[in-house]
């Protein structure tokens, strides 16, 4: 996690110079790209709601779609957004050993929801439906493929935090760095739950 | 934060200090002599163009390079030209403006930069290997999705995602900026209307960009791994694209004109020794034409068949926003009347835009009459049109704020006898290039064709805009020896040279690295200006008798400037290798692995180089 704001004054005393807070620089900055996010999946779902019925000869969202699978899946990304929570708290509490272990906590249940969309892809393509089978099936897997790469990207930085806090050197921007961390996860998996109910829900 | 330690300041000369400074205004300076390159790419595109079209049945060029060349002319203008160019002034100029030292992210800052020329480099390499982008720059589909043996629109679609990353990287960074950075007492309101400018198009970019992005991953798809979105025949819809495209690409034309709109709010006042008339209400303007530029985008489509709904509401809302955009033509007006004018180059140009910028305006409203629009779509009116508002328009503005901030920047005046010759042979070539297409147009000479045929009544015209061109192409070469002898032996300008308003006024020119000796404490709109002069009982105004110009000192004690970083640097050329390998699948998705471990590098270096340093000391 990056530490760099514009300025600072070596000495904390030094109050001829204006400096921002830092959480808050980092904490804007996010809230920002997240909103530019939004547009990015805004557009991804509006594709597919344009091509939900456009199947072809191919099978159709009711064909493939399962529905019990998918709702486990969703409550494990669901459950990781409650154990960031649990970092973030620990992180709060500087309590360093505990933030580890639900950091990790998070990865894995990240990357079992991943796994899930693995076996579910692979389940979908065996049935017929593969991205160039239709235009419901180009913008399902290229909506929930993007999904996945986000997901993906939170669990590479869940690790990296979570390994990079063994060594203590990151203690000033520790919890600063899971606060900003989790901002992205729970993003995240606000978007999978718009998924979970436009893509999966509204079409069977 | 408290980790940046003591390291020396980014002002260390040669090729290496340029390539890891994370100065604000040194990039800025890269941003400006970038796109300043590439703007005479664009325009010997531009000429090549015209030389074809001066006479019927032109033999200069075949069919497939002229495509090339409209398509690289525009791509060029619009995204490595006219954005970097506002983008330049933004990243010099903003946090001058709010009293801070810097922006947000100093390196995030340098990392845009370096995403935006590797962007810059990846689409002007198309030439070279296969020829360039040939679908237009709007990439409609069929001709953007269309798989020939060659490779051009991947490298239009990667490339213009891989520029994409970059403005939303320096959005984020300016909005976080504006936000969190300003000098105290430097309220929103105080702002001055070149940041707040700044500040409404880095939304525009924030909110349009990954629309257009969606859509261009689509089109990348659509031609590598087989998917059907805008495959007509088995069920995709290519107006998707059109929509995808036209809610990015006209919050993008608002993108173009802002920065200028924004210049010439700055460079009135100060010329006509008078406040910005009106200055909250050019501010909300711009607010305003920010949001309603969202409601538009569809009068670029009148012609696709949307039906009479539609068309109906983007008539009006395209009417509409001529509204705000007219506020601020009047609010111009009213600064300059009554006002002591000095009648440099700078404000020549300002005027030049106002005057040029009020025809493109008009062009454009009636484009939004959708009858008259059909019969206008796709011909020279269309093309004359936006030239008027974004050469009349935005570079006009652009040309002003330089001539504006230049003696802030170098240190040095540019010349006046040159400029004024810069500023007619522009304005005159300008006129003669783009104002005979208006003709042209409403004849029926259709757009983005290679030829036209003798005796349709195209000769005469197409040879004025083709001598217009060379004309034009003589002021921006005059600008280029007037920018050169300059900065050899221009007269020195002092901090102040135009007796300005704004604080970027107040250090030295060009600023010292710190930008700021102390941070400045702002008591009013204008803050400068109302330090040096006061009002007396009469309401005229007088120079205060207690006013001195500050003395340039020193950094305060203590002060760390960001360290100089080669990350930003590194990760952007990863970026770049990535989509330099995905142009080429699936062999090419080796260079992507290697460019994806070069990223990953960059940014995990650059996210422990705060503590490597730390742990040295």
């Amino acid at each position: 996690m990056t530490t760099d704001t514009a300025v600072t004054a070596a000495h904390p005393d030094h109050h001829s110079d204006h400096h921002p807070d830092p959480a808050v620089v980092r904490k804007t900055a996010m809230w920002v790209f997240l909103g530019s996010e939004f547009l990015f999946f805004g557009s991804l779902i509006t594709t597919f709601l344009l091509y939900r019925t456009r199947v072809n000869d191919g099978p159709a969202a009711a064909d493939v779609f399962d529905i019990p699978f998918t709702s486990v899946s969703s409550f494990v990304l669901l459950m990781s957004s409650l154990t960031m929570v649990l970092a973030h708290h620990a992180a709060g509490r500087k309590d360093w050993r505990q933030m580890r272990v639900w950091l990790l906590a998070t990865a894995l249940l990240g990357m079992v929801f991943l796994a899930g969309q693995v076996f579910e892809f692979t389940e979908f393509v065996h049935e017929g439906l593969t991205v160039s089978t239709s235009p419901f099936g180009s913008s399902f897997y290229v909506l929930t493929g993007f999904h996945g790469a986000h997901v993906a990207v939170g669990v590479v930085l869940l690790l990296a935090l979570a390994f990079m806090s063994f060594g203590g050197k990151f203690r000033d921007t520790e919890g600063l760095n899971v606060e900003m961390v989790g901002l992205y996860w729970h993003f995240v998996d606000i978007v999978w739950i718009a998924i979970f109910t436009i893509v999966y829900l509204l079409q069977v | 934060m408290t980790t940046t330690t003591a390291a020396p300041p980014a002002t260390g000369k040669g090729i290496w200090s340029w390539v890891t400074t994370t100065d604000h205004k040194r990039i800025g300076i890269l941003y400006g002599v970038t796109s300043i390159f590439f703007f005479l790419v664009g325009g010997i595109e531009a000429l090549l163009i015209r030389s074809q079209l001066a006479l019927p049945n032109g033999e200069i060029l075949s069919a497939d390079a002229y495509n090339q060349l409209f398509t690289m002319h525009a791509t060029t203008m619009v995204f490595l030209v006219v954005m970097p160019l506002g983008a330049a002034f933004t990243n010099y100029f903003l946090p001058l403006q709010l009293g801070a030292r810097d922006v947000a992210f100093p390196r995030m800052n340098a990392l845009s930069y370096w995403i935006f020329i590797f962007g810059g480099l990846f689409l002007t390499i198309s030439f070279f290997v296969g020829g360039g982008p040939d679908g237009g720059w709007f990439g409609y589909a069929p001709l953007s999705t269309q798989v020939g043996e060659v490779v051009r629109m991947d490298y239009w679609a990667l490339g213009l995602i891989v520029l994409g990353v970059a403005s939303i990287a320096s959005s984020v960074n300016f909005i976080t900026t504006v936000l969190t950075v300003r000098a105290p007492g430097m309220t929103l309101m105080r702002m001055p209307v070149f940041a707040w400018m700044s500040f409404i198009i880095s939304f525009l970019l924030l909110f349009s960009l990954p629309i257009v992005s969606v859509g261009l991953f689509q089109v990348y798809f659509d031609r590598n791994l087989g998917t059907l979105f805008f495959d007509a025949a088995n069920g995709g819809d290519p107006v998707l694209w059109q929509h995808l495209f036209w809610l990015f690409g006209h919050p993008e034309v608002y993108v173009l004109i802002l920065p200028a709109m924004g210049i010439v709010s700055e460079v009135l006042p100060t010329f006509a020794r008078k406040p910005l008339f009106g200055r909250t209400f050019v501010i909300f303007s711009g607010m305003a034409i920010g949001f309603m530029g969202f409601g538009v985008w569809a009068h670029h489509m009148f012609t696709t068949g949307l039906g009479p709904v539609a068309e109906a509401a983007f008539a009006l809302t395209t009417m509409f926003i001529a509204v705000p955009t007219g506020v601020k033509i009047f609010n111009w007006l009213g600064t300059i009347w009554g006002g002591s004018l000095r009648m440099n180059t700078s404000m020549l140009f300002s005027l030049g835009f106002i005057f040029l910028f009020v025809i493109g305006g008009l062009s454009g409203v009636t484009h939004a009459v959708v009858p008259a629009d059909a019969q206008q779509h796709d011909t020279y009116y269309v093309v004359a049109h936006f030239h008027y508002v974004l050469f009349g328009g935005a570079i006009f503005g652009i040309f002003s704020g330089i001539y504006y901030w230049f003696p802030k920047v170098s240190g040095k005046m540019l010349g006046e006898r040159l400029g004024k010759w810069n500023f007619w042979t522009m304005f005159v070539g300008m006129n003669l290039t783009f104002a005979p297409m208006h003709i042209l147009g409403l004849n029926g000479m259709p757009r983005r064709t290679y030829r036209y045929g003798e005796g349709l009544g195209f000769d005469l015209w197409n040879m004025v805009a083709t001598i217009g061109s060379f004309v034009l192409a003589i002021g921006v070469l005059l600008f280029l020896i007037n920018a050169w002898r300059s900065y050899r032996r221009g007269e020195v300008a002092g901090p102040d040279p135009w007796d300005g308003r704004t604080l970027e006024w107040t250090p030295s020119s060009p600023p010292p690295p710190h930008n700021f000796d102390e941070i400045p404490v702002v008591q009013a709109e204008d803050d400068f200006w109302h330090r040096k002069y006061g009002v007396d009982e009469h309401g005229r105004t007088v120079p205060r008798a207690d006013y001195r110009p500050p003395v340039p000192g020193g950094p305060p004690a203590g002060l760390h400037l960001p360290s100089p970083s080669y990350y930003p640097f590194l990760s952007a050329f990863g970026m770049f290798l990535t989509t330099m390998g995905l142009v080429y699948v699936p062999w090419g998705l080796l260079v992507t692995g290697l460019g994806a471990v070069v990223m990953m590098w960059g940014l995990f270096g650059w996210s422990m180089e705060n503590l490597v340093r730390e742990h040295r000391r």
